[in-house]
């Protein structure tokens, strides 16, 4: 194995083209594991974290670009505000100690079904920003997740950064495990509204081979929401809308639920969380910030 | 490969190091500090914690080779300070006067064996206090991450956030209330007179 350690992004880039074989490594807590447990051994790693230009974050007109090296950790503490939704699910993340060191870049790269930074991901629309010698392409989120651990880059590009909208209108993110912390999604749910352009995002985690959005009841609660009385949320609708967000999933039975379960508890989360989302926007319009 | 990092406040080098290598690993085996422990390496235990760079990781996660350059400090190096970094280089005992560089005196149990106040850690003195051990398996790891909720927190914590900053590390021998007591019992002795 070898360990290359390239000290600028032009380095990891030009690493990367000459050893498109080589794992990029960043707060290790998937990539290790494996090393770890001798599940699969790289041929070589790409320790990102020397690369400064990683570290930061920027805003960038209406969107915050999320450097590739912002672990859960920063994000929690700096871009609450911008990115609620996506900062709830780093809340989620594994411990203290992981959150140090995970960062959403790598959750993309990883591209489990059961990242908890999927969900909201696609919820608001974000987008990755892929890099290579070849130059920058743009991967709208929806189309990055192409098969279980699998993405859409190719062999000689990198994750630089991801780009976020920042939040227009209340987003919430909900997941199920076994206790409060350490816990990989028995599965997940986000939901991002933006009453501006009466848009309601969605994203599922951990019930399908990857994560998705649940078009149809992105639509349906965007018809039927009172947008303009901003009248409380009819239980009817909230409780279709969980149907329709589960109707999209396509969970498998596996170690850590059932696929029954998993289209209960996805139903119940999105009827729960379409909820609070709509009483953050009438809570908004009472106090006339909305 | 070589790796060449700062341990408890001491430039130290690691030799013959491959390529997949944990820190912890490198920590444990080949620098004589078997402080952190050795369990589940993947990062779900948590009694592997050191600090890096001021963060507490877990050191089975963190490949050798990012550790160049780097400032670690285990449990070991706690004994000695009253926090992680600069206050390192003056422990109350005097120890590290004339430093030797490369050489290991971070060994197990140094400052651990003494009497009571001499040199052990506010945190460590507070578990050992409130019977917060019995293996001491998970310890090292609870005392370093017991050791980073204090250190960014005024008074008491809220039993809420003690629960949230030790979510991370598994105790398998008994139930965690003595742990939740020592940690309350540190921070009770840094500030006894909490603001009302």
């Amino acid at each position: 194995m070898d360990f290359l350690r390239p000290l600028t992004w032009a380095e990891a880039l030009a690493l990367k083209a000459e050893r498109p074989e080589a794992t990029p490594i960043q707060g290790g807590t998937d990539v290790m594991v494996e090393i770890n447990l001798d599940k699969g051994r790289p041929a070589a790693l790409l320790d990102l974290t020397p690369v400064r230009d990683l570290r930061d974050w920027s805003r960038e007109g209406g969107e915050i670009r999320v450097g590739a090296g912002v672990t859960y950790s920063r994000l929690i503490a700096e871009l609450g505000a911008d990115l609620p939704g996506l900062a709830q699910a780093s809340r989620t993340v594994g411990s203290p100690q992981i959150r140090n060191r995970g960062t959403v870049a790598g959750n993309l790269g990883a591209a489990s079904p059961a990242g908890d930074s999927h969900p909201p991901l696609l919820a608001c629309g974000a987008v990755v920003e892929a890099e290579s010698v070849r130059g920058t392409r743009l991967i709208p989120i929806g189309e990055f997740y192409t098969g279980v651990k699998r993405n859409a880059l190719a062999p000689d590009e990198l994750i630089r950064a991801v780009r976020v909208p920042a939040a227009t209108g209340p987003q919430y993110f909900s997941k199920i495990g076994t206790r409060n912390a350490m816990v990989i999604a028995v599965c997940s749910f986000a939901v991002a509204l933006d009453p501006s352009v009466r848009r309601v995002g969605t994203g599922i985690g951990s019930a399908a081979p990857t994560p998705r959005h649940a078009p149809r009841a992105e639509d349906f609660a965007a018809g039927e929401l009172d947008w303009d009385g901003r009248g409380p949320l009819d239980s009817g609708v909230a409780r279709r809308f969980g149907e329709l967000v589960a109707a999209s999933a396509a969970p498998i039975d596996d170690v850590r639920g059932r696929a029954a379960y998993r289209t209960h508890a996805l139903a119940v989360m999105a009827c729960r969380a379409l909820g609070w989302a709509w009483d953050d926007v009438r809570a908004g319009d009472r106090r006339g910030s909305a | 490969m070589r790796v060449n990092l700062t341990v408890n406040g001491r430039p130290m080098t690691a030799d013959d190091v491959w390529e997949g290598e944990s820190l912890l690993y490198v920590l444990r085996e080949r620098l004589g500090l078997p402080g952190a422990k050795n369990a589940c390496e993947q990062g779900e235990c948590g009694s592997c914690t050191i600090y890096l760079d001021g963060a507490p990781v877990c050191a089975c996660l963190v490949a050798a080779g990012q550790a160049e350059g780097r400032e670690v400090v285990t449990v070991e190096g706690l004994a000695a300070a009253g926090g992680p970094g600069g206050e390192l280089r003056d422990g109350p005992d005097g120890e590290r006067d004339g430093e030797r560089d490369g050489e290991r005196d971070g060994g197990p149990g140094r400052g651990l064996n003494r009497g009571p106040d001499s040199g052990l850690n506010e945190v460590q003195r507070a578990f050992a206090d409130a019977g917060a051990v019995q293996c001491g398996f998970c310890t090292p790891g609870l005392v370093v991450q017991a050791h980073a909720l204090l250190a960014g927190a005024d008074g008491v914590p809220p039993d809420a956030d003690i629960r949230e900053a030790l979510a991370g590390n598994l105790c398998r021998c008994t139930g965690y209330e003595k742990i939740l007591d020592a940690v309350r019992l540190a921070a009770s002795r840094r500030h006894p007179h909490p603001p009302p």
